[in-house]
């Protein structure tokens, strides 16, 4: 290696480029700038899409019709539109699956953070995100061949798709969404409160009901509520398990539709670009969007006018 | 104020307010935390039993041939080359797209932005977008990359609706790993007369590298698992050929799977449980990659 006199220094390397470096800089800024815009960009194509095909759709089929239809037949010669039917059958699993992922997630969230070792909580929390990792197609499969099986040896006039077992197993898969952000906000709750409540007297159980729970209240209803968007939002458990067959009720036992069992329908048997199939497709995929939309910004609103702050 | 009013003598005191009653409440305690445990075991128990159903099923089917045979009506014949295949050349294009657009995004939000509207916006938007249903990215990749943008039902088209998927996770997981890297190394850099792009792209990024990657593979994990999006833009379930280039039709492992699962024949669901046995021993394998990646990262801080 030569060093350089000071009398004659190297242009580059005592005079750097300052004007092309700056230059470079603007540029990925530019560039990096641009792939942030991405985002925006997806956000007003979903929009854009959803209404575009959506707003056909009601020039063809009423508002009303839509929603107070009490049949779904877009597919068959005499057609019917009603919202409705879908919709049942998803509020229906919805609720099956967060019957189900409620208290599990919840109770395996105060079991992590209040009652596991630390040696217990490095083994029990990998094993929530393998639960978290499971494709959903996986699920489906469990649900449809061996769920409802299983549930068919005591019920018998369970049918082979129905909601009660695509609910269930829904209810496993969004069970660690529940646990690992309730469990963030329980853990996040400061250890000072707990002693305060076991100074007057009170046990562990009532420590946590009475402290702890209230305390870390707004994350766990948040994640409850993004659970729900989850399940509302799910599709490979309830096209395999609930069934195709558009009926309005409760029966959990019978095959339903949901939302999302429609989309998939539909895109397996290649609609036809302006049919009334395909803009069906984009109205129910519009309705899907507002329900899980309105979730969100209820859950995050939920979080903001809630959040207990303890510095 | 007479202080004679408030003395507790005055008062007839309610005795049973201050029995604490003990022998009750630890009993409720012990069911309490039973409860709890019970509930972490019945989680535990649910992904034993779906493991091992799985296992049972698939595991007779599972041999080479099963790997190297094409799609067939017959199910002794069938296999899963065709969708081994497409989900890799699906992953090809969801990583060359996703990792410079993710990185980038998260490098601007982390690295470059004020705080004006455009950070803002690009902030909620991406808040919003990871609560979107999968399917409804599928809706959009229908519309956009089938039909405007005329790239048919192909590997691109797929490929490009799961990158807008894992996006908002990646460019989370980025910035995430680039606020780990001490702000020191910023602060010398900048003494020394280099300019912020040339800081990061010398010092931070190196430094953040393996906590970017660690979420890059988390994100492609996520992705190899998806099929909704996938069915809803039209990937065909039976394909009984390789993808030559990004235009070539094509089905992946999950949709080889729901194909198989929703025949009514039993020989088909035991080739979707192989199916499902070579999918996630793929995402173990990743899901180990990044914890080993993960590890090395923190022992080497």
């Amino acid at each position: 290696m030569t060093v350089q006199s000071p009398s004659t220094p190297s242009q580059s390397l005592w005079r750097p480029n300052r004007d092309r470096s700056r230059l470079i800089q603007t540029i990925v800024k530019c560039i990096c700038g641009a792939f942030a815009a991405v985002s925006i960009v997806t956000t007003l194509g979903i929009v854009a899409t959803l209404l575009f095909e959506t707003i056909t759709f009601l020039q063809e089929i009423p508002v009303w019709q839509f929603l107070t239809d009490r049949k779904w037949t877009p597919l068959f010669a005499s057609k019917e539109f009603g919202i409705f039917v879908l919709v049942s059958a998803t509020v229906m699993i919805s609720v099956i699956s967060i019957l189900v992922a409620m208290p599990l997630g919840l109770l395996a969230a105060i079991c992590l953070s209040e009652y596991a070792s630390p040696r217990m909580r490095k083994i029990l929390k990998p094993v929530l995100e393998v639960l978290a990792g499971v494709p959903t197609v996986v699920y489906g499969y469990f649900a449809l061949l061996t769920v409802t099986p299983f549930l068919q040896t005591f019920l018998p006039n369970l049918k082979g798709f129905n909601s009660l077992s695509a609910g269930l197993v829904l209810g496993v898969m969004i069970t660690p969404l529940v646990a690992s952000l309730s469990e963030d906000a329980i853990y996040s709750v400061p250890q000072r409160l707990r002693d305060g409540a076991y100074a007057l007297g009170t046990t562990k159980r009532e420590t946590i009901t009475s402290v702890v729970l209230p305390a870390a209240l707004s994350g766990i209803v948040s994640s409850l509520i993004l659970a729900i968007s989850r399940a509302v939002g799910e599709t490979m458990i309830v096209t395999l398990a609930a069934g195709a067959n558009p009926t309005l009720g409760l029966n959990p036992f019978v095959p339903v539709m949901t939302m999302t069992a429609f989309i998939v329908q539909v895109t397996k048997g290649d609609a036809v670009h302006g049919s009334i199939a395909y803009q069906t497709l984009f109205a129910v995929g519009t309705t899907l969007f507002l329900i899980t939309l309105a979730l969100n910004i209820f859950s995050f609103w939920f979080v903001r006018r809630f959040r207990e702050k303890y510095d | 104020m007479n202080i004679n009013d408030t003395s507790p003598s005055d008062r007839p005191i309610n005795i049973e307010l201050f029995k604490p009653n003990l022998a009750k409440r630890y009993n409720l305690d012990r069911i309490f935390a039973f409860m709890a445990w019970g509930a972490t075991t019945i989680a535990v128990a649910i992904l034993a039993w779906l493991l091992f159903t799985i296992l049972v099923d698939g595991i007779g089917t599972l041999n080479w041939n099963f790997i190297d045979s094409f799609a067939s009506r017959k199910a002794e014949r069938a296999g899963i080359k065709a969708a081994l295949a497409g989900t890799l050349w699906v992953m090809g294009v969801v990583a060359v797209f996703s990792f410079p657009i993710g990185v980038g995004a998260g490098i601007f939000l982390e690295e470059f932005s004020e705080d004006n509207w455009f950070t803002r916006l690009v902030e909620i938007n991406i808040s919003n977008l990871a609560g979107v249903p999968s399917i409804i990215y599928g809706l959009l990749g229908l519309a956009a990359f089938v039909r405007v943008f005329g790239f048919g039902r192909s590997v691109l088209a797929g490929g490009l609706t799961l990158v807008l998927l894992i996006l908002p996770v990646i460019i989370v997981s980025t910035r995430e790993a680039l606020r780990t890297v001490p702000d020191g190394i910023r602060a010398a850099g900048f003494a020394l007369g280099a300019t912020r792009w040339q800081v990061i792209w010398h010092h931070i990024l190196p430094a953040a590298m393996p906590g970017i990657l660690t979420g890059m593979i988390l994100s492609l994990s996520r992705a190899i698992g998806e099929t909704a999006p996938l069915l809803a833009i039209g990937a065909a379930s039976f394909i009984a050929f390789k993808p030559d280039s990004v235009f070539s039709d094509f089905t992946v492992l999950p949709i080889q799977i729901y194909d198989w699962v929703g025949r009514p024949k039993k020989e088909f669901h035991d080739l979707a449980a192989s199916g499902i046995i070579v999918l996630m021993s793929v995402l173990l394998l990743m899901n180990a990659g990044a914890i080993y990646l993960r590890n090395r990262f923190q022992q080497n801080r």
